[in-house]
């Protein structure tokens, strides 16, 4: 047997699901992107100990808690630059980011474009469900325009983020879009997204089936990327996330470049020990 | 008439024309000949424009504050002769440009040197003012420009026209001030008694030496003054360790990241100022909660908003101590002076690491950018603690327990990659695994858990914080924090030469606050006198709410540190009531 093979760890989905019960409503879209993640690990025969999952605050900021991987469940918004931190001392490491649309479109709005930006190598798989769930049932970042919510009972006044868009924007190298109801579909993107050496973005329609159930909606628009559709095209891929009726999923924008925590381990050829005399000296 | 070696000397003109480098090279020129120093300085937030002043006091034995009054003032520049005309001692000596300003009179000694007129007419290099004025003073007061050639050098190395023009000013000041003017003040340095090599370096300087000494090796950042220089030394040093330096998008990013980078196994640090901390106060609370090591150094500025950012204050004690919502372990960590920032911000590191907590480094705007001749510590003497590892007995379990309940309150903490060690760390109230599904049950046994480190922590500080300087049977006594440090034993220095029995106490770790090592020294003192860089007194506030205390405060809150005397009047005023 090869000596590759013979390292290969092989665990089924259910290896990586932790013995705490999810807490989210039954039929909750977010029970599809866990799924999804168990048998993206699985099938690319992560070990258990090399994963980190990081989140922020919100429903699907649950998430590390539900697998058997390192996690940490952090503050709202703020799931990023905690994975940034972790990524840039352990590159070795994958280290997936989770968190909903408030999490990385409001709250910590500021955070996503510039991890896009530095493409380091995380894997953020946002959850949007237009709805804040775990305070229930306000308005969000990307609720449509005129959706009547508690907060909001004469309806949405902002328009609502683009979350591809901006991604794509900000210079993420690797954007992908899923669907909760699509689990197969989903996985793939998951997978591509680990894969992809650089920060890779995967946003999920990932409907809230309590507060505002949007499968049927989503069921009608969602069509898969165009067989024609060249990922390495921006312009391409923005049109794509700027259609008006039509929920493209599938791999939207790919485009490799180097990685943030590799440059940033790379300026120095040769690592030192520090030498605190030698350093001090510098003053005398 | 009795030659001074000891000077403090000012130099005051507007931001960009060279005063502050005018007053480095002096300083750095004294400390090469073997001198202490001390230097302050004070410029406009402003990059260009506005009055900057700086100011060096030199002498062969150890100053330790910036000193009573002013020496020798230089003025570059009308503004700066009425800014600091006042602060002249009695047998001050002035030198200025007659070309700029005519003094009002009543100084004992002046000196006026046209550097202007020098700078334009003779040199033809009207930037080489500065310089002029460097050559000047050494000339005065007996530096030799040989030890200001080497640094004139090193910083203009690469520009061969620069360094000979820059030589060509130095020069000529000093020919101006030895042929042309007539030595009439008792300043002199000369030849110091013993010459020792010392280094030369700023609070920010130390800090950066002190953590990478301790380990650090992951610094994220925010540029903020005054505290910048950090994140700059970091950028650079850091790579060449193995080590990463990220500047962040914001300070909540930058502390987001270093906890993260703790949790991956790095000693992890970020550095920022008074605005800076308040935005990563949630955060505190989650290092806090997920027992997450992590350093975050406070170079507190001027408040209160935006306040004064180049000026000094002592005004973020409160939030250090309070920041955030819920209880939650941390320590506070006050160093006295630029050597002590290198060796406190180690022990910040140490106790982070030891009691996997936040602990905030309080240094200030008058320790990031002054500098200090400080010996070369022995750094074989100095201990590096690292976090509690998981034993290969705890990893058998198939349940790490990352929170075990311990006495001490301290658990096993394991590194991303480990196996049988994983875990989740947690914001919310959790068990000893991490798990968050019983936070009442768990509430219970994890808040004194959290807190015995708190104890454990007040342990170790007190037995090494509390050194008391002065009279053994002193009836006053002084508690100090943070940069006060020198200022307060020179104000008790006079005192005891006074005849007056004082000593001072100045605890490096604020909180947990050793209160029983300070309660013995309250009770062995009839009055305590508590000097601090703040309006109301927070220091003061606090340690009564700590210890059975009546202070009698001293505040300033004029931007600028204490001068000795300002604390030894108070203590003449107490010694003379009671």
């Amino acid at each position: 047997m090869p000596e590759t093979m013979a390292q290969l760890i092989t665990l089924a989905p259910k290896d990586f699901r932790s013995e705490v019960k999810p807490t989210w409503c039954p039929g909750c879209g977010d029970f599809g992107v866990l799924s999804a993640t168990y048998k993206a690990l699985a099938d690319l025969h992560l070990k258990r100990e090399e994963v980190v999952v990081v989140s922020g605050i919100g429903c699907s900021s649950r998430f590390p808690y539900f697998l058997s991987t390192y996690g940490m469940h952090t503050l709202h918004g703020r799931a990023l630059p905690v994975a940034t931190g972790i990524k840039l001392t352990r590159p070795d490491l994958t280290v997936l980011a989770a968190g909903g649309d408030g999490d990385l479109f409001s709250i910590g709005a500021g955070h996503t474009p510039h991890a896009a930006a530095r493409n380091i190598d995380i894997c953020v798989l946002n959850m949007d469900n237009q709805t804040y769930g775990l305070t229930k049932a306000q308005a969000s970042p990307t609720s449509l325009l005129g959706h009547k919510s508690k907060s909001t009972p004469y309806g949405v006044i902002a328009q609502p983020m683009n979350p591809v868009l901006l991604a794509l924007a900000a210079g993420a190298s690797f954007v992908a879009r899923g669907y909760s109801a699509r689990p197969k579909l989903l996985t793939d993107m998951i997978k591509a997204g680990i894969t992809h050496k650089g920060f890779a973005f995967i946003h999920t329609q990932s409907p809230c089936v309590e507060f505002h159930n949007t499968f049927e909606y989503y069921d009608q628009r969602v069509e898969e990327v165009p067989a024609d559709h060249n990922p390495r095209d921006l312009e391409a891929a923005m049109r794509l996330a700027l259609h008006p009726d039509k929920f493209y999923v599938g791999i939207i924008y790919q485009n490799e470049r180097p990685t943030f925590e590799i440059t940033a381990h790379e300026f120095e050829q040769e690592v030192r020990p520090f030498d605190g005399a030698a350093y001090l000296s510098q003053f005398a | 008439m009795t030659t001074r070696s000891e000077i403090i000397m000012r130099l005051g003109g507007e931001g960009g024309e060279g005063v502050i480098s005018a007053g480095d090279f002096f300083a750095q020129g004294s400390a090469r000949t073997g001198y202490h120093l001390f230097t302050f300085r004070t410029y406009p937030a402003e990059i260009k424009g506005g009055h900057a002043w700086y100011q060096v006091r030199v002498g062969p034995n150890p100053v330790r504050s910036m000193g009573d009054g002013v020496d020798v003032l230089v003025a570059f520049n009308a503004e700066a002769y009425f800014n600091h005309k006042d602060t002249l001692n009695p047998d001050g000596v002035l030198i200025y440009d007659p070309d700029t300003v005519t003094p009002a009179g009543g100084h004992k000694t002046v000196y006026p040197i046209p550097f202007n007129k020098i700078a334009k007419d003779e040199l033809n290099f009207f930037r080489g003012k500065n310089m002029v004025v460097t050559g000047a003073i050494a000339g005065l007061f007996g530096l030799e420009p040989s030890s200001l050639e080497g640094l004139i050098k090193q910083r203009f190395h690469r520009r061969p026209e620069l360094l000979e023009q820059n030589l060509r000013a130095l020069y000529n000041g000093y020919d101006f001030a030895r042929k042309k003017l007539e030595k009439q003040d008792p300043f002199y340095l000369g030849e110091p008694a013993t010459r020792v090599a010392r280094l030369v370096l700023s609070g920010n300087d130390a800090i950066v030496a002190g953590a990478l000494f301790a380990g650090c090796r992951y610094y994220a950042g925010y540029p903020i003054t005054p505290a910048s220089e950090i994140l700059e030394g970091m950028a650079k040093e850091l790579p060449k360790l193995g080590g990463v330096s990220l500047q962040a998008e914001d300070e909540i990013a930058s502390i987001g990241s270093v906890i993260g980078a703790s949790f991956a196994g790095a000693k992890a640090m970020t550095a920022t100022s008074g605005p800076g901390l308040a935005l990563m106060t949630e955060f505190l609370g989650y290092a806090g909660m997920s027992e997450t090591p992590c350093v975050i150094v406070d170079a507190q500025r001027s408040g209160p908003s935006t306040g004064m950012p180049t000026k000094l204050e002592q005004g973020d004690l409160n939030h250090s101590l309070y920041a955030g919502h819920g209880d939650f372990p941390r320590a506070v960590i006050a160093p006295g002076s630029v050597g002590d920032c290198f060796f406190q911000i180690i022990n910040a590191f140490n106790m982070a690491e030891r009691y996997q907590l936040p602990v905030i480094f309080l240094s200030d705007q008058s320790l990031s950018h002054r500098t200090e001749a400080v010996t070369m510590p022995d750094l074989g003497k100095i201990k590096v603690t690292d976090r509690l590892q998981p034993s290969a007995a705890d990893l058998k379990n198939s349940h790490f327990q990352r929170y075990r309940l311990t006495a001490s309150g301290i658990s096993p903490m394991s590194v991303p990659g480990t196996p049988g060690g994983m875990y989740v760390a947690p914001g919310l109230e959790h068990d000893e695994l991490g798990h968050v599904d019983n936070p009442l049950e768990s509430h219970l046994k994890m808040m004194p858990k959290r807190q015995a480190k708190v104890e454990a922590c007040r342990q170790e500080a007190s037995r090494d914080c509390c050194a008391r300087y002065g009279d053994p049977d002193a009836k006053i006594g002084l508690i100090g924090w943070g940069s006060t440090e020198g200022a307060i034993q020179e104000a008790v220095d006079r005192a005891r030469a006074a005849g007056h029995k004082v000593a001072a106490l100045h605890p490096k770790v604020v909180y947990p606050l050793p209160f029983e090592e300070i309660q013995r020294f309250v009770d062995s003192v009839s009055h305590v006198i508590v000097p601090e860089v703040n309006f109301s007194g927070q220091f003061a506030r606090y340690l009564r709410t700590e210890v059975d205390v009546h202070p009698i405060r001293v505040n300033k809150y004029a931007g600028l540190p204490f001068m000795p005397r300002e604390i030894y009047r108070k203590i003449e005023e107490v010694a003379n009531h009671a």
